[in-house]
């Protein structure tokens, strides 16, 4: 058995995601404003990734956590990217 | 706590804890009773939904209105898909089998999360309830398919909503279970068990588990978003309000593509546990096995597209999901020669569960064979939406999990009850079953192939002589489960005691604990030097 340790992030650092995530929100509305085609869908994915994984490292503790975890969460964002990609297969050649 | 009732030496079946009578089960965290509340359910409503598929083949008997009209079939077809996909194939084999056999199979004495996994149950009973609750409210039962497609889903005035609900919930169960077993298998192997001394159903549980967790969500917010749209109106899926149907069966299938393989694989599993038992042989391919049944799980996120050739999706996606439907075939068909090649040789013990196993290769490989005819872009066209259809996935549904379930079913059952079923009973209710379960399904490919659409209750006179046969094949099979299951029920209460702890002579730590096992498993948690097979040393 691993040892468990708990790791307390300080406020300044919470207050450093938050202000990151907001500044992100922000940005993902004032974006659409711009016409891109499909890119307006990747942009949005694409902001939505970054601030997820913010959330994970440091509300969800990933970045403190064993490296192996941090592996399996970024399988899993492959193969959600995977999915989106083969999805597009079909939205972009319609 | 008495003496007597000391953990290490009492039958999980006769353990008394805190609670008494049925609060001893439905409140039982132990994940073996856990396993059985799963399958008494499971039992009732596949009665349900066996006797819905009964009439519907007997209005199918002769054209026109034989016992019911369109809005009956219509109703009784989706309330048949429902039950049997979300209800029985979907838990099915991990949350039966897997509940009871998976920690005892890699030397643990409970899963990792036993509450969770008390509240998987729950809130599996509790989704039924409220899918149950479509039938009887509102503006009468859902008539949509399993499948709820938009745009109809959105326009009909039948009850569609709590039938959508109803799965939502389950899917959480299922999603909870999968966690339970993906943290299980991690961190509680026995000592000296590696991922490659891991037997092979619970290496199955383990590529279903990770479909399990990652694909059901995508069916829980598609399932939210119909809801959004009916209630709030807001333009996902419905073209009239500008979405786009074609959207909703994007989403669906990525979720219910890989529920095929969600049921299917665990299946898969208990053959590979069961061809070498009954061979006296190692399994052929070990590595092979495992590694094909995590080539399923991953490549099997990819080919969803392949239930919407005829949608209207652009070429590009069209070709690139029929290749992909083609690459996942192939670690199938891998899983089906290593079985052959375990039995190549063997000394074969001709047994129920063998003969449930076996069976289970034959249907599995029509039903496969058969998928790749739908996957081919052009032969696709031509059977999309006809009998071939449903031929295919009872095939290989019903004849590949449901083979699967009653071969663990068989084999397991006097592990799990401590008493024998009558094997002459046994035999006779499967062959019975089989026979019946190819003249019912086997017609249907011609059918489909002369045209004959799915979900409708009547058809052209032409189809009439492949109709005859198929429904009388429906009441050969039921009279075949019902041999099986009143064979298997009174058995379980008045069969002959055991307490032999390896009535097949199998190698996987099942097999070396009590019968029926104590509660806590195992008195001391063993340690794994060998793999799981090693038959002839
Ligand atoms: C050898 C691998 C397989 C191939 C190539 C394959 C291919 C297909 C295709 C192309 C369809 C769509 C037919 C159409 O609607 O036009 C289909 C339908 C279906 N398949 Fe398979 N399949 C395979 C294995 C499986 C497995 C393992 C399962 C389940 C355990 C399964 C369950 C289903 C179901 C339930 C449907 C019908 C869904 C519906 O429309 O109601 N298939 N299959
Ligand atoms: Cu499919």
């Amino acid at each position: 058995m691993s040892q468990e340790t708990t790791h307390i992030v300080s406020y300044k650092t919470q207050i450093f995601v938050l202000l990151a995530l907001l500044v992100l929100t922000a940005i993902s509305v004032a974006i659409t404003r711009i016409e891109m085609g499909p890119f307006n869908t990747a942009a949005a994915l694409l902001i939505a990734s970054i601030k997820a994984s913010i959330v994970l490292a440091w509300f969800m503790h990933l970045k403190f956590e064993s490296r192996f975890f941090t592996v399996m969460v970024a399988a899993v964002f492959i193969l959600f990217l995977l999915v989106i990609l083969v999805t597009f297969f079909d939205y972009s050649y319609r | 706590m008495s003496d007597s009732n000391n953990a290490h030496n009492v039958s999980y079946l006769d353990y008394k804890g805190q609670y008494k009578g049925l609060s001893a089960w439905i409140f039982s965290t132990d994940h073996k009773r856990i396993g059985l509340l799963y399958l008494y359910t499971m039992l009732a409503f596949f009665s349900v939904g066996a006797i819905l598929g009964l009439l519907m083949k007997t209005e199918l008997i002769a054209p026109g209105a034989t016992i019911m009209g369109p809005k009956a079939y219509n109703a009784l077809f989706t309330l048949h898909g429902i039950i049997m996909i979300f209800i029985i194939v979907v838990p099915g084999l991990p949350a039966v089998f897997g509940n009871f056999f998976l920690p005892i199979m890699i030397g643990a004495k409970d899963v990792a999360f036993p509450r969770l996994n008390l509240l998987s149950w729950w809130l599996y009973v509790i989704g039924i309830l409220i899918v149950l609750t479509s039938q009887f409210l509102g503006d009468g039962p859902p008539d949509t398919g399993w499948t709820f497609y938009a745009p109809y889903s959105f326009q009909t005035p039948a009850n569609v909503l709590p039938a959508v609900f109803g799965a939502f919930v389950m899917g959480f169960s299922s999603i909870l279970t999968g966690i339970n077993f993906v943290v299980t298998i991690h961190r509680m192997r026995a000592p000296g068990m590696t991922w490659f001394k891991m037997p092979l159903f619970p290496w199955t549980l383990y590529g279903t588990a990770w479909i399990q967790i990652l694909a059901t969500p995508v069916i829980g917010i598609t399932l939210l978003l119909i809801v959004a749209e009916r209630l709030l109106g807001i333009g996902i899926f419905d073209p009239a309000l500008g979405g786009d149907p074609i959207l909703y069966q994007h989403l669906f299938w990525i979720y219910s593509h890989p529920a095929v393989y969600i049921m299917i694989l665990p299946g898969m599993g208990v053959i590979s546990e069961i061809i070498p038992v009954f061979s006296k042989k190692t399994i052929f391919g070990y590595k092979a096995i495992v590694l094909s049944t995590m080539a399923i799980a991953f490549v099997g996120y990819f080919v969803w597209g392949h239930h919407m050739f005829t949608s209207g999706m652009s070429g590009r996606a069209l070709y690139t999901f029929s290749f992909l439907t083609f690459l996942v075939a192939i670690p199938s068909a891998i899983k089906v020669f290593n079985w052959v090649s375990t039995m190549h040789k063997g000394s074969l013990d001709m047994q129920t569960p063998f003969y449930w196993a076996v069976s289970f290769i034959f249907v599995f490989m029509i039903g496969g064979l058969t998928g790749l005819v739908l996957g081919s872009l052009a032969t696709n066209v031509h059977v999309h939406d006809t009998h071939f259809v449903v031929a295919h996935f009872h095939y290989i549904v019903f004849g590949g999990t449901g083979y699967a379930f009653m071969a663990a079913l068989h084999y397991w059952f006097p592990k799990m009850f401590g008493r024998m079923y009558d094997l002459g009973w046994a035999n006779l209710g499967w062959g019975i079953f089989f026979i019946g379960f190819n003249a019912l399904y086997l017609p249907m490919f011609f059918l489909g192939m002369q045209g004959m659409p799915r979900r409708y209750y009547d058809y052209l006179p032409d189809f009439h002589g492949g109709n005859i046969i198929s429904s009388l094949g429906a009441w050969v099979m039921i009279s075949g489960i019902i041999i099986i299951f009143a064979n298997l029920i009174r058995s379980a209460r008045h069969g002959k005691k055991t307490t032999q702890k390896n009535p097949w002579g199998g190698k996987t730590l099942e097999w070396q604990v009590e019968t029926p096992p104590t509660l806590e498993n195992f008195e001391e948690i063993p340690t794994i030097e060998k793999g799981p097979y090693h038959f002839g040393e």
